[in-house]
């Protein structure tokens, strides 16, 4: 990878630096003798699987960690970052990816938090000036957001851009960015994009962590890969393709396109009609059969989600008939869809998807612990037993069983879901967004997970918001748009573009 | 002072006894050690058996909130829930009038009873545990009075107080709670509502979408809570030989205090009750060193106060840890 992945030259204009920083978290290397440099006014993007190394280095170029080894120079001068604070002094920002709002403040009240333009009196706040200030700060990143919101009633893109305006107000020269978009709706990514470039043409430098290859190549201009805690290298964005850039990331190269052929369905498992809960999804019709992946597309806030809960039992529906195997089922818990044969991979695996303190084998055996029990007594051997298949089914790397969740990467911790919910061997499998988050190796091996479900002759629901990941897996397509299925489509034969376009709102 | 900690333990605190709580071991035998050297007669048997007597009722108020602690729930009612279920048992217990076994009994239900209105409180109305248990404790405590019209019950059968007596040289109190320990240390352990509370208080969404009754596992957390410090109140009603209603100020807190000592996390899903006797009984020795070098009992607290929070802070350097990798 010699002559593309060197440095770039002008080294005039880099602004801040790292140089040959080593981490370890407790004999576990996080990173070893990594150098990068962000340069003025560029988006640079640092990619990876997750263990790579990007957040460890992003967080101690924000104050978050200290390094072992190494130092980090701010124009040149070596600096001692040992706190977000200090950073921030220096001009260095980061938005994290749980962003962190105080959510009965007004918009205006959170920009200028902690800066607020003093009144008369010592320790009051001229309110006159703090609108003000927040007004011009949001013209700058040209936003239109009212000052006087509470923030609790922004959406996150809004909520987003308010952080990234603090961060400019608090005259950030870089700002760091970690998966900015997980959470954001394609119109709203195009808006982020346009601030960022609107500060990018003012000086601003951004430092840009994301698994999405299409956002790389959009917003980047320079991409810095790192593996296992080490730079693979450097390279201009425009001298790299996607199938290059996931080849450095993983070290091998992947072979992309449809991962399956077409399946042979078998009878109806779950049936679903007239199902509705106002303001969330209307009068939805579904039909799923053995040995199917049912793709469901949409975009944020289609319903897809809220269609998925209802299934599960976690947020029944109001109205409609859900029949499982050609019986009227009442599904009101998560516990009634499970009786039923019916398991689930959620949305946000941070959120409800494990517990994170809990070992890997504990977690596995969670939703299915009375399989391993005889009454109420737990039989260890058993379910040590269980939870070794359940590993060795969907290839979680673990140290040992007894490693916490919270320790593994987000594939593996995705994993350990998977494995939760196949324990009780479900027939039908319901997926909310299964490689959101995980790195391209990890969402390989889940892809062939879920293609073995089918296979396995289970009925598969999937829901994702990655177009080329349910045109790959899915069987049949269904689009749901404001809460409603508009189209079913053919997943091998319609192109992305027309799938969005039936997402789209009109 | 921020308390960095970039070692990383490579496992996190499990369900095993005493698993991650050697910091705690140490710091016991170093006290016990330091206070040998000082009062030989620290290590006689007589004080050792006093010690373990002293440190038993908080030892089996602190067994029972470890498993609301574990839920990431707190109740504050359990001094009031001694001194109440020590009058109903008082009242129960004038020679000849009952059996011993009905004033035991009567104790622990009395106590489950207030368990199980903390636990509706909490699951069924949302009342945060603080709340709902601060109410209980106003509550109970007013009940206990009502009760006992204010005054102590007495003419206790001497049949009960031996409940505070000694077996073999073994103080009774010790005796039940080693039992009571080792129940619901055996109940973490093995039973899959011992797993739930785990589960509940680390992750309570990841809980409810894993199929766990989430509330169900709450209320009997709070159940068996209450049923202990009935129990406790029926030792200590043996012990002074009266029901008091008065009695039992602020005993929730020291059995807090043991639990958190004990690294059970306030917020949930970490601890146990291994950690939890080691708690009491650092409590334990602390207060029965601190008697021996004849430290007045006022300065006891102020130094009882900066051991609890320097035990803990201790333990938050060494257990960061997880929190700091990208959590």
């Amino acid at each position: 990878m010699g002559e593309i992945l060197r440095n770039g030259e002008n080294r005039g204009n880099v602004w801040l630096e790292a140089l040959g920083v080593s981490k370890s978290f407790g004999g576990v290397r996080a990173l070893l003798d990594v150098s990068f440099e962000l340069r003025r006014g560029e988006v640079h993007a640092l990619m990876g699987e997750n263990g790579a190394g990007k957040s460890t280095l992003v967080k101690i170029l924000a104050g978050l960690h200290t390094p072992d080894a190494g130092e980090v120079r701010v124009d040149g001068r070596k600096v001692e970052l040992r706190s977000p604070h200090e950073a921030i002094r220096h001009g260095i920002a980061m938005i994290h990816q749980e962003l962190m709002p105080v959510p009965d403040l007004t918009v205006a009240e959170n920009l200028l938090l902690g800066r607020e333009p003093c009144g008369r009196l010592p320790g009051t706040v001229d309110r006159g000036a703090l609108r003000r200030e927040a007004g011009r700060l949001l013209e700058l990143l040209k936003v239109d957001l009212p000052v006087d919101a509470p923030m609790r009633t922004l959406s996150v893109a809004a909520m987003q851009t308010v952080e990234i305006a603090r961060a400019v107000g608090s005259d950030a020269a870089a700002v760091i960015m970690d998966e900015p978009t997980a959470a954001l709706s394609d119109r709203e990514v195009e808006a982020l994009f346009r601030t960022i470039r609107a500060l990018q043409a003012r000086g601003t430098a951004f430092i840009y962590i994301t698994h999405k290859m299409d956002e790389v190549f959009r917003i980047a201009d320079r991409i810095t890969v790192l593996r296992d805690g080490v730079r693979v290298g450097t390279a201009p964005a425009s001298g790299l393709d996607e199938t290059r850039l996931i080849a450095l990331m993983v070290g091998r190269e992947l072979i992309g396109g449809r991962v399956r052929g077409r399946a042979v369905a078998g009878e109806s498992l779950l049936s679903v009609s007239g199902l509705s809960r106002t303001g969330a999804y209307r009068d939805v019709r579904l039909e799923l059969r053995r040995g199917e992946i049912l793709g469901l597309a949409g975009l944020m806030g289609a319903g897809r989600s809220e269609v998925a809960a209802a299934l599960f039992g976690l947020a029944p529906a109001e109205r409609g008939e859900i029949r499982v195997r050609g019986r009227v089922a009442r599904i009101r818990h998560p516990p009634d869809a499970m009786g039923l044969g019916i398991g689930m991979v959620t949305e946000d695996r941070r959120a409800d998807g494990f517990v994170p303190l809990m070992s890997v084998r504990h977690n596995i055996t969670l939703a299915s612990l009375e399989r391993c029990c005889r009454g109420p007594v737990i039989r260890h051997a058993a379910e040590a037993e269980a939870a070794a298949l359940a590993i060795a089914r969907t290839g979680i790397r673990a140290s040992d069983d007894g490693q916490a969740v919270v320790q593994l990467s987000g594939g593996n911790q995705q994993k350990v879901v998977f494995a939760r919910a196949l324990m009780s061997d479900p027939e039908i499998v319901i997926l909310d967004e299964p490689t959101r988050g995980i790195d391209v190796g990890a969402k390989a091996e889940v892809h062939a997970l879920v293609a073995g479900l089918a296979d396995q002759g289970k009925a598969v629901l999937l829901i994702s918001s990655e177009l080329a990941e349910l045109l790959a897996l899915s069987d049949r397509l269904l689009v749901m748009r404001q809460g409603e299925v508009v189209a079913e489509l053919d997943p091998l034969t319609v192109s992305q573009e027309e799938v969005l376009k039936h997402a789209m709102p009109i | 002072m921020p308390c960095r900690s970039d070692k990383h333990s490579a496992r996190v605190p499990k369900l095993e006894l005493f698993a991650g709580r050697l910091g705690i071991v140490v710091a016991l035998l170093a006290l016990a050690a330091v206070l040998a050297a000082l009062k030989p007669n620290f290590l006689s048997a007589a004080n050792l058996t006093n010690v373990v007597r002293q440190v038993s009722i908080n030892g089996i108020l602190a067994v029972g909130v470890t498993a609301v602690l574990l839920t990431g729930g707190v109740d504050l009612s359990l001094g009031a829930l001694v001194a109440l279920t020590g009058v109903v048992a008082a009242h129960l217990a004038h020679p000849g009038a009952y059996p011993l076994l009905v004033p035991i009994a009567a104790g622990i239900l009395a106590g489950a009873a207030c368990g199980a209105v903390n636990g509706a409180v909490v699951t069924r109305c949302g009342v945060p545990s603080f709340i709902a248990t601060l109410g209980m404790m106003t509550a109970a405590r007013g009940l206990a009075l009502v009760l006992s019209d204010g005054r102590p019950v007495s003419n206790m059968s001497p049949a009960l107080t031996r409940l505070a007596g000694d077996v073999a040289g073994i103080p009774v109190p010790a005796l039940i709670l080693a039992a009571v320990a080792a129940a619901v240390a055996w109940m973490l352990r093995n039973l899959r509502l011992g797993r739930y509370l785990y589960a509940v208080g680390g992750n309570e969404q990841a809980a409810r979408a894993a199929g766990i009754r989430v509330q169900g596992v709450k209320f009997a957390a709070y159940l068996l809570c209450g049923a202990l410090a009935g129990l406790a109140g029926v030792v200590l009603a043996a012990r002074i030989t009266t029901g008091q209603p008065n009695a039992g100020v602020a005993y929730e807190l020291d059995a807090i205090a043991a639990v958190v000592i004990g690294g059970t996390r306030l917020s949930g899903g970490v601890g146990g009750v291994g950690g939890t006797l080691l708690g009491v009984l650092l409590m334990g020795v602390i207060g029965n060193g601190l008697d021996l070098l004849n430290v007045p009992s006022y300065y006891q607290q102020i130094v009882k106060g900066v051991i609890i929070i320097g035990a803990v802070w201790f333990d938050r350097c060494h257990q960061a840890s997880g929190k700091e990798r990208g959590v």
